[in-house]
């Protein structure tokens, strides 16, 4: 039987603030345990959550660039119960009425084929504290510098047909989040992190299967992986004739598995309901407005402008605009060039292999976007050629100063003088007569000889152009 | 000294007939000797006290704050930074808060002097103080006798003139009910005019901390000092606080007052419903007129609050886990039984069948019979009051159905329990300011008049019920005997 796969998102994007969702304290990576954590994140007695209005503008901006609906009322639940790094007894999240609902996203594919996925709803919450269980010997430890952590849970539709759709679309939204600027999308330190809803049915089937959530996958890898195991799964229980069971489950890296949790973690009842300490969640047209003036240029908006402004094509289009910064910084060299492919071809090409080498990201290439243009402003004017300019990127990058500073040094101007280059390439004729005649019997291949010649003779640094030029003319006779 | 009302020692204070430390020492005094046999402090903070005294004398200066060198006592519902905070509970037994509820620091900023914490029932969970783990508190008016609850700590310290005013809470009655039981005024105020942080958490959306004084005036003093907007209380309302004494003489003349058919029924004691009616007479005589309303919801009041208030307490108890703070049963075997051990030993019963019922009416399957039906009632509730004031301006009638009841007449029967307040109940499910101020008694019994406004018209309740207290003399009586 031929088989079909259903999977649906559930992203938890820790969001950008400063503090935590309902308290003052900072919401920083890496403090030692249990400091940032205040009496709010402590669930002592007679303390009461304040919503930090920071985390409903970015909401508000996830569900405009997601062309969703922004709830002009939404409503805090608390979701209860008990575990030692949850110190209320209850999370307070959203339920019936989350903030954002029935937006989308288009995906691009490898094979050039888009897809649309709904986005079922967005809602904002706490999160909770860590539970530590290694190094306290058959006791636990509890972190709750997490708890209190401002998340958006964005839930998509289950609209996506294959581990590789769910990981465009994760990859989608981590491309956007961080476009917003709401969510660092650091994954190894757990601010972007999934849970995947699997089921397959046989195709043409129009029910959907019985599903297994996967939770907290933090890595695009481990999402796919997950994925392919828990489908594989799947089918052949159904082909042995057998049925799913629907549970959680967690997947292995190791192993590279996926096996149920503890069934008492999943029995719960949550007994949600509003937080009568938070007041239903108001957002007006004025707060709307506001956030979406100060919206960024979409991802997918730019890589249309590139396309059509610049000439890419969809591929350079897309990598040139897979984040912010990559833009920006191809942006300023594109913008004081003529040839835009040039550009284009550098940033993807020198400059991200330099980077990629050095483990560095765009933001902290030290050859900044200014200092890039200007070297290949020297390759537009003719100064250098492009494989000198190679030579020069290298020393800027080793910090031997600008491109003009590298070129004068070193001495690497193009030599553009027709009476200068023709000597040589007299020269060079003259010292090959053998080559001469056997170039003049018929043996054209002998062309690239006398260039690399003429090229040797000036150090590289001859205009190729007249190079070719003159020699065609000479040899020729 | 000790006879005198807040408003009077803050005037004695202010003309240093006594100093402040005098007043501390003597209030101390009475405290040790018969607070024994009331059971009124759970905790007496006798030294920082008359420090606080001492330093009260010597900062004062001519024109001094109102309220400063003035003693009071706070109910130990409220997070008092250093001082034991035990909400009546075995759980917090140990708690000592590290900071202050904005109730605390805001009548501490206005120059009050805590004397200690009250007794209450355990988390603001009873009608008669009861069900605290420090055990019953005695009506200082027959020591037989319960003096209501849960704010009965205070109520009693403040009946028995230990101390001239002390902070309550009403969830559904707990400052009104008390406040008439022991011969006193009590007001709650509209939900959201008081900050609610720092003042533990029984019941979030009914809640409200208000004052237990001798007076309508002393009421509004402490009032003043205590309302306002709180930024670390998203439920405290940024509207302005008037200078709620300087409208206490207003005229009553045309005053439209409320009678609610529903409550002057058979289930009102006759002889309280008589006393009720005098005070109606009385406030005729002063210019108001009487007419007759009708809340035709009312009587769903005392049910959709015993869905409401558990529910929301099932969830604000979840933190007393044992895991950071309060009662933890000794040797755990797992997280499993450190939970229910601890949570188990630290609860009483009351606290525990009011989880169990919470628990029940947001359990998936029964959430839309009992919690969502129980909140619809509450709107047509609200809705009934929003219509009967536009006849009326205030709603004027009993606080509780009899006068205080002996201890343990009712321990054993919660429904019984449940409905003294089915006067008060109803108000703080519609958010709404009430007071009950006395008048009169029955058998040596006070009996309290509930006078109920329009949310923040709190100034208009204090004004009726000090023009009342201008013709009458109930609220100045006090317990005889030992307690004179």
């Amino acid at each position: 039987m031929e088989w079909e796969t259903v999977i649906g998102l559930e992203i938890h994007a820790q969001l950008a603030t400063q503090s935590k969702i309902f308290s003052g304290a900072a919401t920083a990576y890496g403090a030692a345990p249990n400091s940032q954590a205040c009496l709010v994140d402590l669930g002592y007695p007679g303390v009461l959550p304040v919503l930090n209005v920071g985390v409903v503008r970015m909401a508000v901006a996830f569900g405009l660039a997601t062309g969703a609906t922004i709830a002009p009322r939404s409503v805090f639940a608390r979701k209860n119960y008990f575990y030692p790094d949850l110190p209320k007894g209850y999370q307070i999240s959203q339920y019936e009425l989350p903030v954002v609902h029935d937006g989308r996203i288009e995906l691009r594919l490898d094979d050039g084929s888009r897809k649309t996925i709904g986005i079922t709803r967005a809602h904002l919450e706490e999160d909770a504290g860590k539970s530590l269980h290694e190094d306290f010997h058959g006791q636990s430890g509890i972190d709750l510098n997490r708890a209190g952590t401002p998340l958006l849970e964005i839930v998509s539709e289950p609209d996506l047909r294959s581990a590789r759709e769910a990981v465009a679309y994760m990859k989608a939204i981590h491309q956007l989040v961080r476009y917003l600027g709401i969510c660092d999308g650091n994954m190894q330190e757990g601010s972007f992190r999934c849970d995947a809803n699997i089921s397959v049915r046989p195709f043409g089937r129009h029910k959907f299967g019985t599903r297994a959530e996967i939770k907290n996958l933090n890595s695009f890898r481990f999402v796919e992986r997950a994925i392919l195991f828990e489908v594989e799964r799947q089918i052949d229980i159904l082909e042995s004739g057998g049925s799913v069971v629907q549970e959680t489950r967690l997947y292995d890296p190791d192993k590279d598995e996926t096996r149920p949790m503890r069934s008492k973690e999943e029995a719960n009842d949550y007994r949600y309901f509003p937080d009568p300490d938070l007041l239903p969640l108001e957002i007006g047209h004025e707060l709307v407005d506001e956030v979406r003036a100060g919206l960024p240029e979409l991802p997918w908006h730019k890589r249309d402008r590139f396309m059509d402004a610049y000439g890419l094509s969809e591929y350079d289009a897309g990598v040139l605009s897979v984040g912010r910064a990559v833009a920006d910084y191809f942006e300023t060299v594109a913008a004081g060039l003529a040839d835009k492919k040039l550009a284009a071809n550098w940033v993807m090409g020198e400059l991200a292999g330099a980077l990629n080498k050095a483990g560095l990201d765009i933001s902290a290439s030290p050859i900044r976007a200014d200092a890039l243009l200007s070297l290949l402003r020297r390759v537009e004017d003719e100064t250098i050629s492009g494989k000198i300019a190679k030579e020069v990127f290298e020393a800027m990058w080793a910090g031997e100063g600008e491109a003009d500073a590298v070129i004068e040094a070193r001495g690497l101007k193009q030599i553009t003088d027709t009476g200068s280059v023709e000597a040589v390439v007299r020269e060079v004729i003259a010292a090959n007569p053998q080559q001469l005649e056997q170039y003049r019997a018929g043996k054209d291949k002998l062309f690239g000889f006398f260039v690399g010649q003429v090229m040797k003779a000036t150090g590289g640094k001859a205009n190729p152009a007249l190079v070719n030029e003159l020699l065609k003319k000479l040899l020729a006779g | 000294m000790h006879g005198m009302t807040l408003a009077g020692i803050a005037r004695a204070l202010r003309a240093r007939e006594f100093s402040s430390e005098e007043l501390v020492r003597h209030l101390l005094a009475r405290i040790e000797r018969l607070d024994p046999e009331l059971n009124a402090f759970i905790t007496v903070t006798g030294d920082a006290a008359l420090d606080a005294a001492r330093a009260a004398d010597a900062a004062r200066t001519d024109g001094g704050g109102p309220l400063a060198g003035v003693p009071i006592a706070h109910k130990d519902i409220f997070c008092t930074a250093g001082v034991k905070t035990s909400c009546g509970s075995r759980m917090l037994d140990n708690f000592v808060s590290p900071y202050d509820a904005t109730v605390v620091e805001r009548l501490r900023d206005a120059g009050t002097i805590m004397l200690g914490k009250t007794n209450m029932d355990e988390f603001a969970m009873g009608s008669s103080n009861e069900t605290s783990f420090y055990g019953p508190v005695r009506n200082p008016w027959d020591l037989g006798r319960v003096p209501g609850g849960s704010s009965g700590g205070s109520a009693a310290a403040v009946a028995a003139r230990l101390v001239p005013a002390a902070t309550g809470t009403d969830t559904g009655g707990s400052i009104r009910q008390p406040a008439a039981l022991a011969g006193i005024t009590g007001i709650k105020p509209t939900y959201g005019r008081v900050s609610r942080y720092g003042m533990i958490a029984f019941a979030s959306s009914l809640d409200q901390a208000g004052v237990l004084t001798q007076t309508a005036e002393d009421a509004a003093l402490l009032l003043t000092a205590m309302s306002g907007h709180d930024p670390r209380d998203s439920t405290s309302v940024d509207a302005p606080v008037p200078d709620y004494a300087a409208g206490l003489d207003a005229t009553l003349e045309g005053l439209r007052i409320g009678v609610v058919e529903e409550f002057m029924d058979e289930g009102l004691d006759p002889a309280n419903a008589a006393a009720i009616e005098a005070a109606l007479r009385v406030l005729e005589g002063l210019g108001a007129v009487v007419r007759r309303v009708s809340l035709p919801s009312i009587g769903l009041s005392v049910p959709a609050y015993y869905v409401v208030a558990p529910a929301e307490c099932s969830s604000n108890l979840s933190r007393f886990d044992g895991a950071r703070f309060g009662y933890r049963a000794a040797q755990p075997r797992d997280l499993e039984d450190l939970y229910k051990r601890s949570r188990g030993e630290g609860f009483g019963a009351e606290v525990k069948r009011r989880i169990m019922t919470g628990t029940y009416v947001l359990s998936a399957g029964y959430y839309d019979a009992y919690y969502l039906k129980a909140q619809r009632v509450r709107q047509l509730i609200a809705a009934d009051f929003r219509c009967a004031f536009e006849a009326v301006d205030i709603i004027v009638g009993p606080t509780s159905p009899t006068p205080a009841f002996e201890l343990g007449a009712k321990v054993d029967d919660p429904v019984t329990m449940y409905l003294n307040d089915i006067y008060t109940i109803g108000v703080n499910l519609a958010g709404l300011p009430g007071l009950s101020a006395p008048c009169g008694f029955v058998d040596g019994l006070p009996v309290g008049l509930q006078i109920v406004g329009r949310a923040f018209e709190e100034g208009r309740i204090l004004n009726v019920a000090h023009r009342f207290q201008q013709e009458t003399d109930w609220h100045a009586r006090a317990p005889g005997g030992a307690f004179a």
